[in-house]
């Protein structure tokens, strides 16, 4: 393997850990951070049904230990409390936002997510196409599978309008705002119109994407998004290279395309540091829905405001100098080569940045700590390591893509909102697994 | 008053018959006067209450006044990013600051003076106006007769329907700028324009002020970067900032006025000295009798006109915050224009070929002319943004205003301006070049040749011409 290909397995492999190290083996539930008393994020459990995939792949899990673990998890999830209660497990086929890790009962009176299930619902889709043996524990594997994907009610979630909302309450109802501008909900929609129980009406995609932006933005010409996972999440599990729909066929242009000219301009923009921060350049770059200081821990006022978990985006903040380390990493099959340059310089000058060989969710290389070691956030976040995990294995041997090209809910659903062309073109089945290869 | 009602005021006696009679003398109805009588119309205008209505007395103009003063208190507060000193001490002087708005007010309305209209030769007439047929209204036991009728009766703060509110009392901008002391705890309800505006001032001037807002954003007309900007200067200033919020109630209590509020379903009450409530307009058609003249209205939407203005009655037509969606100064002065035109020189002009900018006069101002990029894709317009941040322009950093931007659409594939969006300190004068641009027909490309002094933040818009000239030079699609 060459210097990159040993960095990446290590990152990779690190961040499977987190998985492995945090789940509960009895439900399959994982938590949404490693720190002490954590609930179990639903989308957390679809990052780590995937990264079960991917260990399994590249021997870093047994086939039969990944499977009774995975048959745990998706037993859980059939067999909740779907009634809506205030302290339900879920409703309609969706779940809440966050569980008890024990019981899975809904914590912190969260929402019923719609985006976290369709990324829990995301990783069910990926254990159901990657474990194709005719065992008795595989076939139930992906009959539950199947079994959850199709119970969800997508068009429920519209709430009897155009798109869909972002949520539901069992005290409250819809969140009475939905979807505006390009966001991370790409996968949300493929799903939810694929669905042959459920599906979403046909004009939802279109009322939800009339209200994206291309923009101009330092040279680049570009769907506009200010923090980098919008451009990530859903391209973990899609592979988006050459499809288009009617948006992109307009612009000429495609959404990984896309996502490499958003990694253009967070390095840009870090290059100019309107803000002044410190660290901050070509290599220093990592804008996106993270952890940070807030300004209690910020101690003295530092002239300027920190604001904790936020959804950091460029050019227009919040930015507080605080960099999510692994950002561009997730990036990676976009822009290989500033990625890596970036993560090798990141790590040479701040190694703090990655405790215990695993990345943190951000570290602050303007707020020094009485060691002279930058900030760091406290612990570790799963969905940071889900998606770091799955874009290194996207670009390492595309083995996501692969199963979800090949997932016939899928590609209905893809075709269904109006993509078209590359290997949607093709027929089922045809995929050139050397085409991922790197 | 002497210039906007003097006290002594008769009504003249009316003329058997008029050319044109206008029904309030706001902005739309002045300009439908003055220029219908510039032209040698014979017109009379009728008004309730005060030459120069809502925007005069108790819009746009004190409220920009009050919103200067409390820049001044910003600028104070943020010297050290100057590189000045702080000065010490720093109180504010809330009564000076409404004594400054009166005095301005007062020296503005000389130029709506009702002896300004009796040199146009136009007939002032003070009291309630309603039409009594298809031809006339009465005013004070009056009948004016008249070819050609426009109606601009503005409109008034719309209350919001809270249980309680009306029993703890609130304030509204048409009696904000009387206050003479400056509460100690304020809560503004309604984060558009006038919120906006009022809740930034109102704490840059020491008050303790916070603002709900039953939406995810601040002016959800906005682009959705806009109004982030806001909310992260509202969060400088202090402002205490409840977003996706609703007043349940207000209630009373041991002589405390507590508000309940609720987001999603996490309640919580807190204690205000004042209600401001900034929720937006209603259309003033009550007590007109519209009926009596054939004239269409509802109390939301107002006195119903088709593109030309004209209502239900082909003599009447209307113009300003009574009919118009968007309720701004510059628009009921268009409107006017438009009304007068088709109404006595059967000229054909239209409501919809109408350019309009209009700004919220925050710190930074936020400005918009055109569509927005949503409204142009609903129609099928494929867009193309041009965007210019404010840390890209050499004066803005000079100045330390660089929380903005430029954001200029064109129609893709061509140098077609559709629309435009400024977030700059002073946005509201920046917007007026590309409103010009847009009338004229001039694309982006030709201002990328306009020489712009330097250093100035306009610059901004060059320098999104001078991107479309690239961008067209290296256009990067993938075939």
């Amino acid at each position: 393997m060459t210097a990159d290909e040993v960095l990446l397995n290590e990152i990779e492999r690190n961040a499977f850990g987190y998985f492995r190290e945090t789940v509960n083996p009895t439900n399959g539930l994982v938590p949404d951070t490693s720190r002490e008393g954590s609930p179990c994020s639903i989308a957390v459990v679809g990052f780590a049904l995937t990264s079960y995939v991917v260990a399994v792949d590249r021997g870093w899990m047994k086939r039969d230990e990944a499977v009774a673990l995975i048959l745990a998890t998706l037993r859980f999830f059939r067999d909740s409390d779907q009634n809506g209660g205030s302290d339900a497990t879920g409703y309609k086929g969706f779940y809440y936002h966050f569980l008890d890790m024990h019981s899975g009962l809904r914590a912190w009176r969260s929402e019923l997510s719609i985006i976290d299930t369709t990324l829990l619902i995301a990783g069910v889709l990926i254990v159901r196409d990657y474990f194709d043996a005719n065992s008795a524990s595989e076939v139930e594997l992906r009959e539950i599978a199947d079994e959850l994907y199709r119970r969800v009610d997508w068009h429920w979630s519209q709430n009897e309008g155009t798109t869909i909302a972002l949520g539901w309450k069992p005290e409250s109802g819809f969140m009475h705002y939905g979807w505006e501008g390009y966001s991370e909900g790409t996968a949300l929609y493929v799903l939810a119109a694929g669905s042959p129980t459920h599906p979403i009406t046909r004009d939802a995609y279109e009322g939800w994407t009339v209200s994206y932006q291309w923009e101009n933005l330092y040279g680049n010409d570009f769907l506009y998004a200010g923090p980098l996972f919008i451009y990530q999440f859903s391209q973990a599990w899609l592979d988006m290279r050459g499809i288009r729909d009617p948006f992109m066929r307009d612009k000429r242009s495609d959404y990984f395309e896309n996502a490499r000219r958003a990694v253009l301009v967070q390095r840009e923009y870090a290059r100019r540091n309107p803000r002044g921060f410190v660290g901050y350049g070509e290599n220093c770059w990592g804008l996106t829905a993270c952890d940070g200081p807030d300004n209690n821990a910020a101690g003295e006022a530092r002239g300027h405001s920190f604001f904790g978990y936020a959804a950091r985006g460029v050019p227009y903040g919040p930015d507080d100098g605080t960099i999510a380390g692994w950002a561009p990493l997730a990036s990676l099959p976009f822009a290989p080569e500033a990625v890596i340059a970036a993560t090798r310089t990141m790590y040479q000058r701040y190694p703090e940045m990655r405790p215990g060989g695993r990345y943190a969710s951000s570290f602050n290389p303007g707020l020094l700590g009485a060691d002279g070691k930058c900030w760091v956030s406290a612990g570790h976040y799963g969905l940071d390591q889900g998606i770091v995990l799955m874009m290194i294995e996207n670009y390492r041997s595309g083995l996501i893509w692969r199963l979800t090209r090949n997932c016939n809910y899928v590609v209905d659903g893809l075709r269904s909102i109006g993509f078209r062309d590359g290997w949607l073109s093709r027929d089922q089945g045809q995929q050139d697994e050397g085409d991922d290869k790197r | 008053m002497h210039y906007v009602r003097p006290p002594d005021w008769h009504n003249p006696s009316p003329a058997s018959l008029y050319d044109l009679v206008v029904l309030g003398a706001g902005t739309a109805g002045l300009f439908a006067a003055k220029m219908a009588a510039a032209r040698g119309k014979k017109v009379a205008i009728v008004e309730r209450h005060l030459l120069g209505g809502t925007c005069l007395n108790i819009g746009c103009l004190p409220s920009k006044t009050i919103i200067r003063t409390s820049r001044a208190y910003g600028d104070m507060r943020d010297g050290a990013q100057f590189g000045a000193e702080v000065p010490h001490d720093v109180t504010v002087d809330f009564p000076a600051a409404m004594r400054r708005v009166r005095r301005i007010r007062a020296r503005v309305s000389q130029f709506d003076s009702v002896r300004g209209l009796e040199a146009a030769g136009i007939d002032t007439f003070f009291g309630d106006g309603r039409f009594v047929g298809s031809d006339a209204l009465t005013v004070n036991g009056a009948t004016l007769r008249f070819t050609r009728a426009v109606i601009a009766t503005g409109a008034h703060p719309s209350t919001p329907t809270i249980p309680g509110l009306a029993e703890a009392g609130y304030i509204t901008n048409e009696n904000a700028f009387e206050l003479t002391e400056a509460p100690r705890r304020l809560l503004v309800i309604g984060g558009g324009p006038l919120g906006c505006e009022m809740a930034q001032a109102f704490c840059r001037l020491g008050v303790e002020t916070t603002i709900v807002q039953n939406w995810p954003l601040f002016l959800p007309r906005e682009e959705r970067d806009a109004a982030q900007l806001l909310s992260d200067a509202f969060a400088r200033d202090g402002i205490r900032i409840r977003l996706d919020t609703n007043v349940e109630s207000v209630r009373i209590d041991g002589g405390e006025t507590l508000v309940d509020l609720v987001h999603d379903d996490y309640r919580n009450t807190i204690a205000v000295d004042a209600i401001l409530t900034g929720v937006g307009r209603t259309p003033n058609v009550g007590d007109l009798d519209l009926e009596a003249a054939g004239v269409a209205y509802d109390d939301s939407h107002g006195v119903h006109v088709d593109d030309f203005l004209c209502t239900a009655n082909s003599r009447i037509f209307a113009a300003g915050d009574v009919c118009l969606e968007r309720k701004f100064n510059a628009t009921a002065e268009a409107s006017a224009r438009i009304a007068v035109a088709n109404a006595l020189f059967d000229e054909h002009r239209r409501l919809s070929a109408l350019i309009i900018p209009w700004c919220t006069y925050t710190d930074p101002e936020i400005a918009h002319v055109g569509m927005y990029v949503r409204e142009a894709r609903e129609q099928g317009i494929s867009v193309k943004t041009f965007t210019i941040p404010l840390h890209e322009v050499d004066r803005a950093i000079a100045d330390g205003e660089e929380g903005g931007f430029v954001k200029i659409h064109v129609r893709e594939r061509t140098d077609e301006i559709i629309g435009a969006t400024i977030v700059a300190t002073h946005a509201g004068e920046m917007i007026s070049e590309i409103t010009l641009a847009m009338v004229a027909g001039v694309g982006l490309r030709t201002l990328a040749n306009v020489i712009h002094p330097y250093p100035t933040q306009a610059e901004a818009i060059r320098q999104a011409a001078e991107a479309y000239e690239l961008s067209q030079a290296s256009s990067p699609a993938l075939e």
